[in-house]
């Protein structure tokens, strides 16, 4: 048997082939002479022939037949194999493969061999792929070699201890002795693993991570080491671009994050090398600012002096400036991720940040667009919108639709005027009127609606917009429901913001009627315009040519169009004495207490006027649900409690049994079922009217009140009286944040005595932000038939700088007012 | 932590692949193809990190060689291209000035060096002496197991 091909003459030959018909051929040759050879078991060239094997594994033919060749490879004395042996189980014998564990034994011999790199074979192997089992089967051994004196071994074995920690966590404690001296070592190589040692082990627990910071000080021992790094004088061993051992500093000051983070004592420790490394460290070369990276990062991440921060951000400040891209790249990622810790000093580059929308690079732009939104408010937002407006023009189309809806956010938000504002939603539909959300038209016409003088202005420049472009359907649909609606004020020639034009009614129905026919126009589309030739039969004269379109579409083919067009017949017909009120000019519509998408009634020219009804935004719905439970739990076999002004520890009273049963309350406790509480489902006590309360006169006479107040939440009360039902109070609560952090995961619940009945709408968000910078808002409805003295248990629950807290209260300050 | 690690020509043609999680075959083959289309795709004016799935990709040209890092959320991509440069500079020294036909003849010694300089994605040491007199070092053992073996064979 000829002796097989070596490895460079395969891949010589392998490169000669000039389709991939030919290579394969090759290929299918070589694997049936490997094959044979394998099968004859022949030691001598079983390392040529895997070697050849990885080759071709890796041009994408398989190669699993080699998998027990490679474990015949390590297991043999030489080294040669033993080396090729074990890159073939790290490329084919992943844990994946049922042989994998065969190893496990080989790799047991090999780590206690008598050469030490053979150790080291057998320390990477397990170390970049061993599976679970393998891990518990050695891990005694990876921590024997941890111990060694020979720092080639002990890094190794750093590292791998890093991988039996990642693949089985409850390992972790056996390694900790282990690493107690292992920061004392010169070795650049231990020190730099078991830096990765410490953090792995530090970031999967943190019983471990408080042992490293309390027991064992870590934070001066590394803090001294980085000192050294960067004091020390010219090392060329570890030097690159004059930087001492780099990877090592970024490794140290990334543990020292995590050892900082939260904890102020380590946090100050650390204060002064973080300022040093902030200012000293040379920042004309990549590496430097990696370095320059990582530590604001740790700074961003730590409790860390305001003095340090600003150092921080000032230093992602300079990095926009910097002419490497990659450099901006990461700077505005970081920035990102500050701007709402540290809104104002991110502010200070927003000049930069606006110019990165120019850069080249995909990911640049849309970061820079991302941190442009942030930063816009009331003070910059005329010029910043302009920059975004131009960016909106000109970016791609993968970012028009979240710019777009940045941008009306914003407006909305922040607009400086109401024309400014209509202006603004004009030039984005007109620029990028095909990838604005389908939501924000209902949003759109809900502002036009309650922009009342703009009204003129705003028909008239929707109406030559659709001129021009019939192809934006949201653009259109907005542009139809507003000619339907104050299509009156666009004939009549009256507009006080510009020069009106001169449109008669026959022009005006000619747009609209060529947007049912044209075929850019949706189905939507077509309804919208359909509804609103409708709507003018009451502001224009030609009711006629009206009648005549709304005849043709009784017949579409379009059942939603023929439906319509059917239903507005018999408007005609009839019931054309209702047409003029069920046509009239729509409501302002209140705008409801939820943030983001409103669930504004799709308007759609519907003919009734659209009364807001009591679905609420899906948005939060527990808090309802648990105020019920709290009032299940009110139920029971007590008798109507006897109400008196009593204080909560007088347990003879009903009212104290009343609230004793809150004080036992908890959540994961099932509630006793109580029998017949009719409160399970209160009822919407006030059908039929909008979840705003409409009428406010009564609201002057009660005065509010402070109903809570308590480790920097304080919740307020204000009351309105809800017509006509002079037995219902309700109550808006507010409640507002004075700590620099903000609350979130906000619930409310309340229960209210027997005699009451009580439900809770859903509120406005449920996180408090810090430092007043705004309020949750909810609304509770309070049914008090027999006008006893309300009272109120409240329970809040939130999640403040990472810890969960609750709290119970006793509301009894109600004004009389309210409930008599 | 470093996910894997890729080394493919200009044509698409993968040349070193060392992945640090246990993943299928499959898998493998297809992100390996979409990632390559990917980072082809690139201008040259463009940064050298992108967002892939949920991963962070560093990747730098060096001649005709993309070398390509994945790398986790929490993880320094400035720091990430120096450990590929410090790799190229190993895989220069050794084969001194190394070019892709080096990479291509050799992989078996570029995985070794590679294994000498990672291990589970971090860096087993930060000097270049230490990795190449280790990798020398190994070299001579295996040239003496070769060589006794060829007298033997005599």
């Amino acid at each position: 048997m000829p002796a097989p091909i070596r490895l460079r003459e395969l891949i010589r030959t392998i490169r000669t082939a000039r389709t991939q018909a030919e290579e394969r051929e090759m290929i299918q040759k070589e694997c049936a002479a490997i094959r044979s050879s394998f099968r004859e078991e022949d030691n001598t060239y079983r390392c040529r022939n895997v070697a050849k094997l990885l080759y071709m594994h890796m041009l994408g033919y398989p190669a699993h037949f080699g998998q027990l060749e490679c474990l015949k490879l390590i297991a043999s004395q030489k080294f040669t194999d033993k080396r090729i042996g074990y890159l073939g189980a790290m490329l084919l014998l992943d844990e994946r493969q049922d042989v994998h564990l065969l190893m496990t034994n080989c790799i047991k011999n090999d780590l206690n061999h008598s050469t030490q790199y053979v150790q080291g074979l057998a320390l990477c192997t397990l170390g970049c792929m061993g599976s679970s089992e393998m891990c518990r089967d050695l891990a005694g051994e990876v921590e024997k070699l941890l111990k060694t004196s020979n720092s080639y071994l002990r890094k190794k074995a750093a590292l791998c201890a890093v991988h039996v920690i990642r693949k089985v966590p409850e390992l972790m404690e056996m390694f900790l002795p282990a690493t107690k001296n292992l920061l004392s070592e010169k070795n650049h190589g231990v020190l730099h693993t078991s830096v990765v040692l410490l953090t792995e082990m530090c970031e999967r627990s943190p019983d471990m991570l408080l042992h490293f910071r309390k027991v064992w000080i870590l934070v001066p021992q590394l803090v001294r080491i980085l000192k050294n790094l960067i004091m020390s004088g010219y090392s060329p061993e570890h030097d690159v671009s004059g930087i001492s051992d780099p990877f090592l500093q970024v490794r140290i000051l990334r543990l020292l994050r995590i050892l900082g983070r939260s904890d102020d004592d380590s946090s100050e420790a650390m204060n002064d090398i973080l300022a040093q490394v902030a200012t000293n460290t040379e920042t004309s070369k990549n590496v430097g600012n990696a370095i320059l990276y990582e530590t604001v990062l740790t700074i961003m991440d730590i409790k860390s002096e305001s003095g340090l921060r600003v150092l921080a951000i000032n230093i992602l400040g300079r990095f926009l400036l910097n002419n490497d891209k990659n450099i901006r790249y990461v700077a505005l990622t970081s920035l990102l991720k500050t701007v709402q810790t540290d809104h104002n000093a991110v502010q200070r580059h927003r000049s930069t940040i606006v110019d990165c929308l120019k850069d080249l690079d995909v990911s640049i732009k849309r970061r820079a667009m991302e941190l442009s939104f942030a930063l816009v408010n009331g003070n910059n937002i005329r010029g910043m919108m302009k920059e975004l407006l131009y960016f909106l023009d000109s970016c791609d189309p993968e970012f028009k639709a979240d710019c777009a809806s940045g941008v009306f956010l914003a407006a909305e938000k922040y607009a400086p005027s109401k024309r400014w504002h209509i202006d603004t939603i004009m030039r984005v539909l007109t620029t990028a009127g095909s990838y604005v959300r389908d939501d924000s038209v209902p949003n759109l016409i809900q502002l036009i609606t309650n922009s009342v003088e703009m009204h003129a202005y705003t028909v008239q420049r929707l109406y030559k917009a659709l001129l021009d472009d019939i192809s934006q359907q949201p653009l259109v649909q907005v542009s139809s429901w507003c000619i339907g609606e104050y299509g009156d004020l666009l004939v009549s020639g009256q507009c006080e913001e510009e020069e009106p034009i001169q449109v008669t009614e026959d022009e005006v129905l000619d747009v609209l009627e060529g947007l049912l026919v044209s075929n850019l126009s949706t189905p939507v589309t077509r309804g919208y315009s359909l509804t609103a030739i409708m709507k003018l039969s009451t502001r224009f004269s030609s009711v006629n040519r009206i009648k005549k379109v709304v005849s043709i579409y009784g017949s579409s083919i379009d059942v939603e169009l023929q439906q319509r067009a059917v239903e507005y017949n018999a408007l005609f017909k009839k019931y054309d004495h209702m047409r003029p009120a069920l046509l009239e000019r729509m409501p302002i519509m209140e705008k409801t207490a939820s943030n983001g998408p409103t669930e504004i009634v799709q308007t759609n020219g519907e003919t009734e006027p659209s009364v807001p009804d009591t679905k609420h935004p899906p948005l939060v719905t527990q808090p309802a649900n648990q105020a019920n439970d709290l009032l299940d739990l009110l139920g029971g076999n007590d008798v109507v409690p006897v109400i008196q002004t009593t204080l909560p520890t007088k347990p003879a009273s009903a009212g104290g049994e009343l609230l004793d049963l809150l004080g036992d309350l908890s959540l994961s406790s099932g509630p006793a079922p109580a029998p017949s509480v009719p409160i399970s489902q209160p009822p919407f006590l006030l059908d039929g009217l909008s979840s705003q309360p409409l009428f406010n006169d009564i609201s002057a006479a009660i005065p509010p009140m402070t109903a809570y107040s308590k480790n920097g939440l304080k919740i307020e009360f204000t009351f309105e009286r809800a017509n006509p039902n002079p037995n219902i109070a309700v109550i808006t609560i507010h409640a507002t944040n004075t700590t620099e952090a903000d609350m979130t995961e906000f619930v409310f619940q309340a229960a209210v005595p027997k005699t009451f009945q009580l439900q809770l709408l859903s509120p406005s968000s449920n996180i408090v932000p810090a430092l007043n910078q705004g309020s949750v808002t909810q609304v509770i409805r309070v049914l008090n038939p027999q006008k006893q003295q309300l009272r109120m248990r409240v329970k809040l629950t939130y999640t403040h700088k990472g810890s969960p807290i609750q709290d119970l209260a006793e509301v009894n300050n109600f004004p009389p007012q309210s409930w008599q | 932590m470093m996910r894997f690690m890729l080394l493919f020509s200009r044509q698409g043609k993968l040349r070193l692949q060392k992945w640090y999680t246990a993943t299928a075959e499959r898998d493998k083959k297809k992100m390996v193809r979409e990632l390559m289309q990917v980072v082809l795709a690139r201008k040259p004016k463009m940064s050298s990190f992108l967002e892939w799935r949920d991963l962070k990709i560093v990747y730098k040209r060096y001649a005709s060689l993309y070398f390509c890092c994945a790398v986790e959320e929490q993880d320094n991509e400035l720091i990430t291209l120096e450990v590929i440069h410090r790799f190229v500079e190993l895989l220069d020294k050794y084969f001194g000035s190394v070019c892709e036909l080096d990479i291509i003849f050799n992989f078996e010694k570029a995985y070794f060096i590679l294994d000498e300089f990672l291990i589970g994605g971090e860096i087993q040491d930060t000097s270049k002496k230490s990795v190449l007199k280790a990798i020398e070092q190994a070299d001579l053992l295996q040239e003496v197991h070769t060589h006794t073996h060829h007298r033997e064979k005599k």
